[in-house]
């Protein structure tokens, strides 16, 4: 069980238009969304869609509008029936659900988040947090117990009495936020959750919920117009456009070997330096010196394909030694201890970090930077030309 | 006949055909009203002895009383003292220039009227909002209700039940009730269509969408309808008095039959504060109650 994927879409279609069912046969040779439109009158929505998503992960759907990621995304929880093809969610098909099932399925394993809030105008803060709960028939003591704790959590304590109308957009989706966690389901369903708020809130909230999935681990699935947000967020990303999978994948994977040229030409205007990590363009860990004496340090040296080395004692990494510093000291005393003299400082960096937050670093050193994890394990290698090509290679692949 | 031509004369079916007709469905509906009226006459029992205890109610209390219920519960409603104050002053001057048993009758028939058209049109409304087949049906059925001469449909009430109270309490709705089915039916369909998607989203039945969402985001629609059918059920009281409705109509039908002109102007002068009062009233409630609905400033 823990291996099966959460949530699998297989074949799925979906065609807007009178009989939908009748033009199939049309779509199953290959029909144009164009052609199908012109012939028939049916517009095809979504086309053969496959994918899986596992359970914890942050999957984003993006497209451009048009592209079917809003109808995408309904198919999930049923706002909108597919025309064929099969949703299974913990391996229970959700399209043989009755009526009553599927409530309770919508009340307890999704909830989702909407571009307009989709707040009640009419209800609080506070009711507006626990609607998922009052419409489950929870005790109204307990809802209150829990909105409460929630809306302390997005950060609007103080805010419970208030109408929507009265708080700001950013405010609002917090409240929107709220409420979807309320219900503790597994599965959050985020249709372009942040692309009605300005730039500055819609970060902080993209900040807010990548803390609150490190604390929670839900299985997100979020709807994005925007690369620099789905890179941002995704574990993975798919690329839907005109109703079909063009590429999926983690997101480094889309920015480096773009599937198409429509996603390419999607990749070309991201800023690299702020989405790629370290770990993207490192260079496997070679140089490792661990010897405790001088001798052995240079021994291991002598072995190396450069130079220099980066040491490591017991206590992890100390800094950088270099062939000569180690030659000097082998004439002296060759069975002493390496001593922090002859240890250049040179700062790491971690696997996780984004390019643009170590360029200074790179900068400051004409020797590669060592890549460190926090549990002080030796990772890998960032050579300043190995950055630079990657950050550079959108232009030249352009010109 | 056959000399004219066809190009000058429009080519109307024969007189003798047209009698016919006409006397066959005449004769039709009275032998149907002979044979059910009485116990047609009979289903509308409670509600007349409602409209009657009601009337009562109003006429027997001493007027201090009335006037003092009354004043209350436009302070309930609108919470304006100025508001208030303008009701009495207004009721005293009815009731000082002679009016006020009239004034009575005619409130009691307009609230009757307006609980009843509020009972019967919301779920109408709903119904139509639900279903675009049952929209297609009831809008002709509304737009005939509210064209066709008041006087065309009296005929058969009147043939069918005789001339009073109830006649008249149903030809008031068949005239006011329009407004507040089209308006809940409209109300019902602007709700923002986000808000019910996650009302879905997050399990609500169709019974927690429509009273937990639908209901109340239509309320303000809905309550335009109902302050447009008591304004209507006011306008329609004139007529009423034509078949017996007791009330400020009448004495207006009298000034026009008689050319009365201070006597009409007064009772008029009555019902336009009467039409006054409830809107005002109505108004001032629903937007004090909805306050938070309007405020769509935000950001």
């Amino acid at each position: 069980m823990a291996d099966q994927p959460l949530i699998e879409i297989r074949n799925l279609y979906k065609v807007f238009g009178k009989k939908p069912a009748s033009v199939m046969p049309l779509v199953h040779d290959g029909a144009g969304k164009d052609q199908l439109l012109a012939d028939t009158g049916h517009t095809l929505g979504l086309r053969d869609i496959n994918l899986s998503i596992e359970r914890g992960e942050i999957f984003v759907i993006m497209g451009l509008s048009g592209s079917g990621k809003s109808t995408m995304i309904r198919h999930f929880n049923r706002l909108i029936d597919p025309t064929e093809g099969q949703i299974l969610v913990d391996g229970i098909d959700v399209m043989l659900l009755n009526n009553k099932e599927l409530e309770q399925f919508r009340r307890h394993k999704m909830s989702m988040v909407f571009q307009r809030f989709g707040l009640l105008p009419h209800k609080t803060v506070l009711e507006n947090v626990a609607y998922g709960l009052s419409v489950q028939g929870m005790k109204k003591p307990e809802q209150v117990l829990k909105a409460t704790e929630w809306l302390e959590t997005v950060g609007l304590k103080g805010y419970e009495k208030q109408y929507p109308s009265q708080l700001s957009g950013g405010q609002q989706q917090r409240v929107g936020l709220a409420r979807a966690l309320c219900t503790d389901a597994e599965i959050l369903l985020m249709d372009e959750a942040f692309s009605a708020l300005d730039p500055l809130i819609r970060s902080e909230m993209q900040d807010q919920l990548i803390e609150l999935q490190d604390k929670l681990h839900k299985t997100i699935i979020f709807i994005t117009h925007d690369l620099d947000e789905a890179l941002r967020l995704g574990d993975r990303i798919a690329i839907l456009k005109d109703g079909e999978l063009v590429q999926m994948g983690k997101p480094e994977e889309i920015l480096l070997h773009p599937a198409t040229d429509y996603v390419e030409a999607f990749v070309k205007d991201v800023n690299r330096a702020r989405a790629l990590t370290v770990e993207t363009v490192m260079q496997p860990p070679i140089n490792r010196i661990s010897a405790s004496t001088i001798g052995g340090a240079l021994e291991q040296m002598k072995k190396l394909p450069e130079n220099y080395g980066y040491y490591f004692n017991d206590d992890g990494y100390q800094g950088i030694v270099l062939q000569e510093s180690l030659e000097e000291a082998v004439k002296t005393d060759a069975a002493g201890s390496v001593e922090d003299n002859m240890v250049e400082e040179l700062d790491s960096v971690f696997p996780d970090a984004i390019l643009e937050s170590i360029i200074p670093d790179t900068l400051e050193t004409i020797y590669p930077l060592p890549v460190v994890d926090s549990d002080g394990e030796f990772q890998g290698e960032l050579c300043r030309s190995d950055l630079i090509e990657v950050l550079s290679e959108t232009h030249t692949k352009a010109a | 006949m056959s000399d004219k031509s066809w190009i000058t004369e429009f080519p109307a079916m024969e007189r003798s055909d047209l009698l016919t007709i006409r006397k066959t469905l005449d004769g039709a509906y009275r032998d149907f009203s002979r044979e059910y009226g009485d116990f047609i006459e009979s289903l509308f029992d409670p509600l007349l002895s409602f409209l009657v205890w009601f009337e009562q109610l109003l006429l027997q209390s001493p007027w201090f009383i009335v006037l003092g219920c009354m004043t209350g519960l436009v302070y309930l409603a609108s919470r304006s003292w100025k508001l208030s104050a303008s009701v009495v002053v207004a009721m005293s001057m009815i009731g000082y220039f002679g009016m006020w048993d009239n004034t009575m009758r005619t409130l009691s028939m307009i609230t009757v009227c307006t609980l009843l058209a509020i009972v019967v049109g919301i779920p109408v409304g709903i119904a139509m909002a639900r279903s675009d087949r049952v929209q297609k049906i009831v809008t002709p059925m509304l737009d005939i209700m509210q064209t066709m001469p008041a006087f065309v449909y009296l005929i058969p009430v009147v043939m069918l039940l005789g001339i009073g109270k109830i006649p008249g309490l149903i030809a008031v709705i068949i005239y006011a009730i329009p407004p507040v089915i089209r308006l809940t039916n409209l109300g019902i369909r602007l709700v923002d269509r986000e808000v019910l998607e996650a009302a879905t989203a997050f399990g609500a039945n169709s019974m927690q969408r429509l009273f937990g969402v639908q209901l109340p985001l239509a309320m303000p629609t809905i309550m335009a309808g109902i302050n447009q059918t008591i304004m209507m059920a006011l306008a329609m009281v004139v007529i009423a008095s034509m078949i017996g409705v007791k009330g400020l109509g009448q004495p207006v039908l009298k000034s026009i039959t008689n050319q009365y002109f201070t006597l009409g102007l007064l009772n008029g002068l009555a019902i336009v504060v009467l039409a006054i009062i409830f809107d005002r009233v109505s108004q001032a409630w629903a937007s004090r109650t909805q306050k938070h609905l309007g405020e769509t400033a935000h950001g």
